[in-house]
């Protein structure tokens, strides 16, 4: 199958669907595993790269889940095409860097991705939308227990999964959860909230941006540490974690609502008026606003159909995904016209939002017009 | 301020993670912060390069052997890397790896899944310990019957 035909559509996980998906964004699995002969990726030679790879690459395309699947060599892919999957979470950084003796396969759902020679020989994710830990690693775990009946993977009976880097040694597992916390941010809890979870050796940390700042109110909970716990355990402890993070989530949404009404509807009215007339917007701006979008729509008042286009507008709007729809090369400055316009376009339609009885904003779309 | 990777840039990118209540501090340049995929959403990275740069000094305190005699890898590698060069360089670096490891995970033995080829091996391995001993025990106790038997269910593994 074509990768054209893989980046047109937007993937199951994208879709919204998944359990607490107002709040959980996706739920992802990785496992990281080598072969049990040869170098780790980063010290072997050229031609054993390629040994790797043509060892593993078949054997994953012979996989039932990857009957209708998208495979490619790194070297055949462009820059902008690595760039478009990195930006869909189905190939990480490192692995866009990579050229000769390196591969990628992924279903046509885009709910599995095999990353082949990427820091360890094999790193394989599942992702859905939602809370769906569980389901998502059993979909990972079958996946590899179908691969080791053909591969030999690098095992200790004491350390376990033998991995290039020593910190994902024993399940070689990373599972994560991606977390929209708008109103812990707004209420300055967020803080405290990211303390408290990394006590227990869970890691918190902003999808997009660096450091401690994270753009569009969106971060990413994972798994600290792969040894000494079973894979059961980690994803059951990181499941309980994200629930008590809605609940924190959800708390704060109401504390807001009955106590800083008007930081809530400014914000969230702001974020509508910008993004539906603006003319030039960056990439954080955009995100920063989706995000008030988004828990607008959480909050009733913007009608339901209006998730999904501001769903896809997060993805929509970062650069490469800007930069795929247009045969020329954009400037940044090209850039920012071109998303704040895909902005507009899909939000024209948007009505205002309603604000519903009980707030002092009680009234306020009508009275304004006055 | 010097970026903590190179040495050599200015350092621009200044992270802060807390792990198990210890605050962790690292210095990147632009360069560095790239390659090492700081932007990187993914989960991997972070935890990686952070612990990755104290790993190296750890184990350099822990080990005595200098190259790992199936890949070659040294232990000036990895403190370049913080990453191995294959799986046996597990064994070959263990001594210093042991603090390292107890240091960065929750324990230091594998309780999770276990590949069914090597599940089959271990398995083969403790019914040949086990064998072991009834033949050792049945020797001492002139037990020759048994003796025999048990010799017998020895060759076939
Ligand atoms: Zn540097
Ligand atoms: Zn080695």
């Amino acid at each position: 199958m074509a990768l054209h035909n893989i980046l047109t559509s937007t993937g199951d996980w994208l879709g919204g669907d998944g359990p607490h998906h107002q709040i959980v964004v996706s739920s992802r699995v990785r496992l990281a595993r080598n072969l049990g002969n040869f170098p780790f990726p980063g010290w072997a030679k050229k031609n054993e790269r390629l040994q790797i790879l043509e060892a593993i690459k078949p054997q994953v395309e012979l996989l039932p889940e990857m009957s209708d699947a998208f495979s490619v060599y790194s070297q055949d892919l462009s820059a902008l095409e690595k760039q478009v999957l990195v930006e869909r979470h189905l190939i990480s950084r490192e692995h866009a860097a990579k050229g000769l003796g390196s591969a990628v396969v992924m279903n046509r759902r885009q709910t599995l991705s095999i990353m082949i020679n990427e820091e360890d020989h094999l790193r394989m994710q599942a992702i859905r939308s939602g809370l769906q830990l569980k389901s998502v690693f059993k979909m990972i775990d079958k996946l590899d227990s179908l691969l080791e009946e053909r591969l030999d993977f690098a095992f200790s009976p004491q350390l376990g999964y033998l991995t290039a880097c020593p910190t994902n040694v024993g399940t070689g597992m990373r599972a994560s959860a991606m977390v929209h916390l708008p109103a812990l941010v707004l209420s300055e809890q967020i803080n405290q909230v990211i303390q408290a979870v990394n006590k227990i050796g869970l890691a918190v940390r902003g999808l997009y941006g660096e450091g401690t700042e994270a753009l569009g109110n969106l971060f990413q909970v994972s798994n600290q540490t792969t040894l000494g716990e079973k894979e059961e355990d980690i994803i059951a402890r990181l499941h309980k974690v994200i629930e008590q993070i809605i609940e924190h989530e959800q708390n704060a949404r109401q504390m807001l609502l009955q106590k800083r009404p008007n930081t809530l509807l400014d914000n969230i009215g702001r974020g509508y008026g910008i993004l539906q007339h603006a003319y030039s917007m960056n990439s954080k701006e955009a995100l920063n606003l989706l995000s008030f979008m988004k828990l607008g729509i959480d909050l009733g008042f913007f009608p339901e159909p209006c998730r999904q286009p501001v769903d896809e507008l997060f993805m929509e709007t970062q650069p490469a995904h800007l930069q795929k729809g247009t045969s020329q090369k954009l400037a940044a400055d090209e850039r920012d016209s071109l998303r704040a316009e895909i902005i507009r376009s899909k939000l024209a339609a948007f009505p205002k939002p309603s604000v519903g009885s009980g707030g002092p904003g009680n009234g306020a779309s009508h009275s304004s017009a006055n | 301020m010097n970026c903590d990777a190179c040495k050599a840039s200015q350092a621009t990118v200044f992270l802060t993670q807390i792990v198990d209540g210890k605050m962790q501090k690292v210095n990147l340049c632009e360069a560095c912060s790239k390659e090492k995929g700081v932007t990187d959403p993914t989960g991997f990275a972070l935890a990686d390069l952070l612990l990755g740069l104290g790993a190296a000094q750890e184990m350099e305190r822990g080990g005595t052997v200098q190259k790992c005699p199936t890949c070659g890898f040294s232990q000036a590698d990895f403190k370049k890397t913080g990453r191995l060069g294959c799986g046996a360089c597990y064994q070959t670096f263990s001594e210093g790896l042991a603090t390292l490891l107890k240091g960065m995970h929750k324990g230091t033995e594998h309780i999770g899944k276990i590949p069914a080829r090597a599940l089959q091996s271990i398995q083969r391995d403790s019914q040949v310990r086990t064998l072991q001993r009834d033949l050792r025990k049945a020797v001492a106790a002139e037990d020759y019957e048994s003796a025999a038997r048990l010799r017998d269910q020895l060759k076939q593994f």
